[in-house]
């Protein structure tokens, strides 16, 4: 495992504090997303906080009709969210939870309905804070790393950025922004399939739509994927046979602005 | 009653996926849907104005669906026809068998529609002696091979050509000829149909709207059938359902402005009439008789209650051709008359929550179906609802239910919750290949630890350094 730089609060400017909203699969399977997201959030000069009592959004009981129990994962959430300047998501379909649905879930709840509202109002998917803050390889004060051979990229929109956050466009131009090579995929529209328990429930329906969508990105001719939910791209490297490397667009963002983080100079300035 | 096999949604579908002429029909179609309403919309000015004001028609309409649906009945009554009123499908089956008796029918010819369908009208009739002809090109086609349709305004969509032309020639006795081009069957079919039209004694048809203030009812076809079917023979048979009903001719028209650009994407269907009570003195065609048969089957229990949203829909397909589990698998797979995610929420309404357990929860909520939905039905959300409702009547399969609540659970405990955390990691390392999914490779947890571990570990070393 990569050394990663220290990611400590950084004396800045503005000490707006941003909660990092890691997801449970972030947390679980892909640790590294959550340090590209630490180092994206730092570059832009804030001081990232990482929330402890953060657990699951909740989604799994919520789309499955178990709303009682969705309500008092949402509380969780939502105690730990409290207070900060903005909660940011590398996940469409995370932050869509919390701003869409965590209010539905309260719509009858005068108590916890302001609270649901205010965390919501706060909320961003990563590449809508990127965007709204202006974010580029630049502003990290490092060149963007020349990374060869360079890679073809099929982004790919996953439904919750287009449809949830409708943050879709910006994790494209993001990734054109930070200099890298896009593929245009076909059909970007279309579903990967995965739908969380969708995918066990209907494995062989969303085999088949993940296929799909990874034909769509050879078609185009990538050799690599990303996206800004782990979901989907769990369900499309898991139906890959090796033609393509997958990574979160938190991932490959920061990649484009070189190994050395600014965290580490000033740590060696000290 | 159509038979339901919603239940076998899981295995239904996975032969679908493993027909390759269902998969060639699919691909073609459904691309071909897609692009021509994007093209039809792209060429309004405003067509969320257009929803805005279709919605609108309905909402109103359904607020005061009692008063519309007399005030109809009252308007049809004045120009010489007849309302007769069906809580359940059999009533109405019994309803048109009673009326094609009385007119001394033999033959009957029939236009598309769903709420034929919904009743298994066909089989009542064919069952009751009388010979029934489908009169739309794609009704007819699926008579012939004796399925269900497949698709909600497009019933032979799952057909390729050549599927198409052995049908005929397995049917029609016209010796030797080729069929390879669209025409050549479109033609065939129009003059075997022809007959039928001229020697039938009832036509049966739908209707996409019911006027109230005029007591008119309004079908829309692209192939002029519905209108042979209602026009030439002596007795115009209308089975339809409540919902259908809208206040003025104006709320009509404000309907079907998104009605053909959301189903066919054309800027107006081909053939949209309103018809009018029978035959009057002076015209010089139509029935001597007009019924309308009115269809509630719980339709009216929708109302004011969490899927009273349901009952805006207009039967676009428009959900349908864009949803990636329908596009996949086609409309059979279903089990019912309705599919697609209008149908995934219909089914479950119309035929019980235990009949369709499988409906509600095949979908990944892409949302795409809401996005195209003219009438801005909350599709996803109501299947949630259904979910909901499953749950409650403990209708989900066991193992599910205990799972997901195990882990809201341990959602709730943020100290206990790293330990689950940890424990998937060394579950995906231990468990054997075998127990994946089918045709999955799977997948491996990266990194030492949990994002958390690593996190906080990273702050002790920074605060131990004085940071
Ligand atoms: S639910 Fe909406 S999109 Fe689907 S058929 Fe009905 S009106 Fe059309």
């Amino acid at each position: 495992m990569p050394d990663h730089p220290a990611t400590t609060t950084k004396q800045t400017n503005q000490r707006t504090r941003v909660a990092l909203y890691v997801t449970c699969l972030v947390d679980s399977l892909r640790p590294e997303i959550g340090f590209a997201c630490v180092k994206l959030i730092e570059g832009l000069g804030f001081e990232v906080d990482v929330p402890k009592g953060q657990t699951c959004c909740g989604q799994p009981g919520y789309n499955a009709g178990h709303w009682p129990q969705a309500r008092q994962v949402a509380k969780v959430q939502l105690r730990a969210l409290e207070g900060f300047e903005y909660i940011v998501v590398p996940s469409g379909s995370c932050a869509g939870m919390i701003v869409n649905h965590y209010p539905k879930l309260f719509a009858d709840d005068p108590v916890w309905l302001p609270r649901a509202e205010a965390v919501a109002a706060r909320t961003r998917e990563l590449c809508q804070f990127l965007v709204e803050h202006k974010w580029s390889p630049a502003v990290s004060r490092l060149s963007a790393r020349n990374v060869s051979p360079r890679k073809t990229w099929a982004y790919h929109t996953s439904c919750s950025c287009r449809r949830e956050t409708r943050s879709e466009e910006m994790g494209a131009q993001l990734l054109t922004d930070a200099g890298c090579i896009v593929g245009h995929m076909k059909n970007q529209e279309v579903c990967c399939g995965f739908g969380g328990t969708f995918a066990a429930k209907f494995n062989a329906l969303s085999t088949r739509m993940g296929q799909n969508k990874l034909e769509a990105a050879s078609q185009c001719g990538a050799d690599a994927v990303t996206a800004a939910d782990l979901g989907c791209l769990l369900q499309l490297e898991s139906l890959d046979s090796g033609a393509f490397e997958f990574r979160h667009i938190a991932e490959v963002l920061a990649d484009q602005v070189g190994s050395q983080h600014p965290a580490n100079e000033d740590e060696r300035c000290s | 009653m159509t038979g339901c096999t919603a239940n076998q949604f899981v295995p239904q579908s996975e032969t679908a996926l493993q027909d390759s002429a269902l998969q060639q029909a699919l691909s073609h179609a459904q691309t071909g849907f897609v692009k021509k309403r994007a093209q039809a919309i792209a060429m309004v000015d405003d067509f969320e104005l257009l929803k805005f004001k279709a919605q609108a028609a309905k909402r109103n309409a359904l607020s005061n669906l009692g008063e519309l649906l007399e005030q109809f009945e009252h308007k049809v009554i004045e120009s010489g026809g007849q309302v007769h009123w069906a809580g359940t499908t059999d009533e109405l089956n019994a309803c048109v068998v009673t009326l094609c008796s009385e007119a001394n029918a033999q033959r009957v010819i029939k236009g598309k529609s769903m709420i034929g369908e919904e009743a298994g009208l066909n089989s009542a009739m064919e069952a009751a002696g009388f010979e029934l002809i489908e009169s739309d090109l794609g009704e007819y086609i699926i008579q012939l091979a004796k399925e269900p349709p497949s698709h909600i305004i497009a019933p032979a969509i799952h057909k390729t050509r050549k599927q198409v032309a052995a049908l005929f020639k397995q049917y029609h006795a016209l010796g030797d000829r080729g069929l390879e081009a669209i025409s050549d069957l479109v033609n065939e079919a129009r003059s075997v149909l022809r007959e039928a039209f001229l020697t039938a004694d009832v036509g049966i048809t739908g209707a996409n709207l019911l006027v109230a203030e005029n007591g008119s009812i309004a079908i829309v076809t692209n192939e002029g059938n519905g209108d042979l079917s209602a026009t030439l023979p002596r007795v115009h048979i209308v089975v339809t359902s409540i919902e259908k009903v809208v206040a003025t001719m104006e709320d009509a028209s404000d309907i079907l402005e998104v009605l053909a650009r959301s189903a066919t994407g054309q800027h107006m269907s081909a053939y949209t009439t309103f018809f009018n009570g029978p035959k009057r003195e002076r015209d010089v065609d139509g029935p001597t008789e007009f019924h309308v048969v009115l269809l509630d089957n719980g339709r009216s229990a929708l109302l004011d209650g969490p899927f009273e949203p349901m009952l805006n829909c207009i039967k676009c397909g428009a959900c349908l051709n864009h949803c990636p589990v329908y596009s996949n698998v086609g409309g059979h797979a279903y089990g019912w008359v309705y599919p697609g995610p209008m149908g995934s929420v219909l089914t479950p309404l119309l035929q019980g929550l235990d009949a369709a357990e499988p409906l509600p929860n095949a979908s990944t909520f892409c949302g795409r179906c809401e996005e195209v939905c003219p009438m801005g039905i909350p599709l996803p959300a109501m299947l949630r609802q259904l979910r909901e409702q499953q749950h409650q009547r403990k209708l989900e399969p066991f193992t599910w239910r205990m799972g997901l609540s195990l882990y809201s659970w341990l959602s709730t405990k943020p100290r206990m919750f790293p330990y689950c955390q940890w424990l998937l990691r060394v579950a995906l390392k231990m468990l054997p290949k075998r127990l994946w999914p089918a045709g999955r490779k799977p997948i491996q947890a990266q990194g030492n630890s949990t994002f958390m571990k690593q996190w906080s570990q990273q702050s002790d070393k920074r605060s131990q350094s004085g940071e």
